[in-house]
């Protein structure tokens, strides 16, 4: 889908620019978007090299086995087809908790393990069974404690307290996230007897 | 909220230094682990950030964002939404990096301290890259049929569009 948005966006420039005249600038930004790009690889190096490091810390202390002990009640009730102490819910666990912590390199891999888990006992090869579409609209939806990325940018441009936006993503995040585990319960109806399990 | 975003990082460092010092982590041995995983994380980020940030500045140097901007300016009006973050709202559940490339362009523009700038704040920082999330787990596990994954995640993604204008004029009353 990239492939396709990536070329019309820069077509589109083209045909307007030819059209409003503004062919010298567009060429200037050319030029210059490539080295505004390199320019916020570099600010953002920093601050995710910082906060990346501080997060190993604090999860090689076990905090994300201790937070994961702390959601298993509620993925438990969200992923009732599977054993609550068994691998697919604990998998689940540790991917939920990594997402909160920012930690995007290791939540990854902890998802996928979730899913593998969960397709071992799905009953049509190739469909989605409910508890994967769950899984996979929890994890469409931010839940980061800190944006880390987003405070590197708002700083970059001069916000006076980059995390004063903080709480009102937290307030958003938890709504949209709420919203999403009700659709996807609402939803859970379409292609019946695809998705269920065993 | 001010005094709450001076605190935030502070507290968090010293919550997490204290925490792996009980735990009797290697600290910085742990940190310089984690942070290499950062940069590999970020540098690999650039390639995609070169081309997209190059497309929306040519976007923007064309006019063409213009034009959309004033052409969407009365859906944004109804949503209660400021116009500037519209493009925001299309590319964020396609494009990670499309998504940094267009809040850098809003805080260049309006500003990150404007209604616009915190809008598309919590808008980035509330939502993640909704198609990539579905591509990756359920193609990681061939799984063809998502049946309702998609239809819930977009509404979650506009939920949390629409809410996060309301959750900026009730944060920041005076903006």
């Amino acid at each position: 889908m990239m492939n396709i948005i990536w070329g019309v966006l820069m077509l589109i420039s083209v045909a307007c620019a030819l059209m409003t005249g503004r062919m010298q600038q567009l060429s200037d930004a050319v030029l210059s978007g490539a080295g505004d790009a390199v320019q916020l690889v570099i600010s953002m190096l920093g601050m995710m090299c910082l906060w990346t490091g501080l997060m190993k810390i604090a999860d090689a202390g076990g905090i994300t086995r201790i937070l994961s002990r702390l959601f298993a009640p509620v993925m438990r009730k969200l992923f009732p087809d599977y054993e609550p102490e068994g691998p697919a819910v604990r998998a689940i666990c540790m991917n939920v908790t990594a997402n909160l912590l920012g930690l995007g390199n290791a939540a990854t891999p902890m998802g996928i393990a979730a899913m593998k888990e969960m397709v071992k006992t799905n009953r049509t090869t190739g469909t989605a069974n409910n508890s994967m579409a769950m899984f996979v609209v929890i994890n469409t939806a931010s839940i980061q404690l800190l944006p880390t990325m987003l405070g590197i940018q708002r700083a970059r441009y001069g916000s006076a307290t980059p995390f004063d936006v903080v709480p009102a993503v937290w307030v958003t995040s938890v709504a949209a996230l709420l919203v999403g585990i009700v659709m996807a319960k609402v939803l859970e109806g379409w292609g019946r007897g695809h998705g269920k399990i065993r | 909220m001010e005094k709450f975003g001076s605190y935030l990082v502070p507290v968090l460092i010293s919550l997490i230094l204290l925490f792996g010092f009980v735990k009797k982590v290697p600290l910085f041995d742990t940190f310089l682990d984690g942070a290499k995983e950062g940069l590999k994380s970020t540098v690999s980020i650039a390639p995609a950030l070169i081309g997209l940030i190059t497309a929306v500045s040519m976007l923007k140097a064309s006019g063409a964002l213009d034009i959309f901007t004033a052409a969407i300016r009365p859906v944004a009006a109804f949503l209660g939404l400021p116009p500037e973050v519209m493009p925001l709202t299309l590319l964020r559940p396609v494009s990670g990096s499309g998504s940094i490339a267009i809040l850098d362009h809003i805080f260049s523009t309006c500003g990150p301290d404007s209604f616009a700038g915190r809008v598309a704040s919590v808008m980035m920082g509330s939502t993640e890259t909704t198609f990539y999330a579905v591509a990756v787990y359920f193609g990681a596990v061939g799984i063809k049929k998502t049946r309702h994954t998609i239809p819930a995640a977009v509404t979650a993604d506009m939920a949390s569009f629409l809410i996060s204008a309301l959750a900026v004029r009730l944060f920041f009353p005076a903006a």
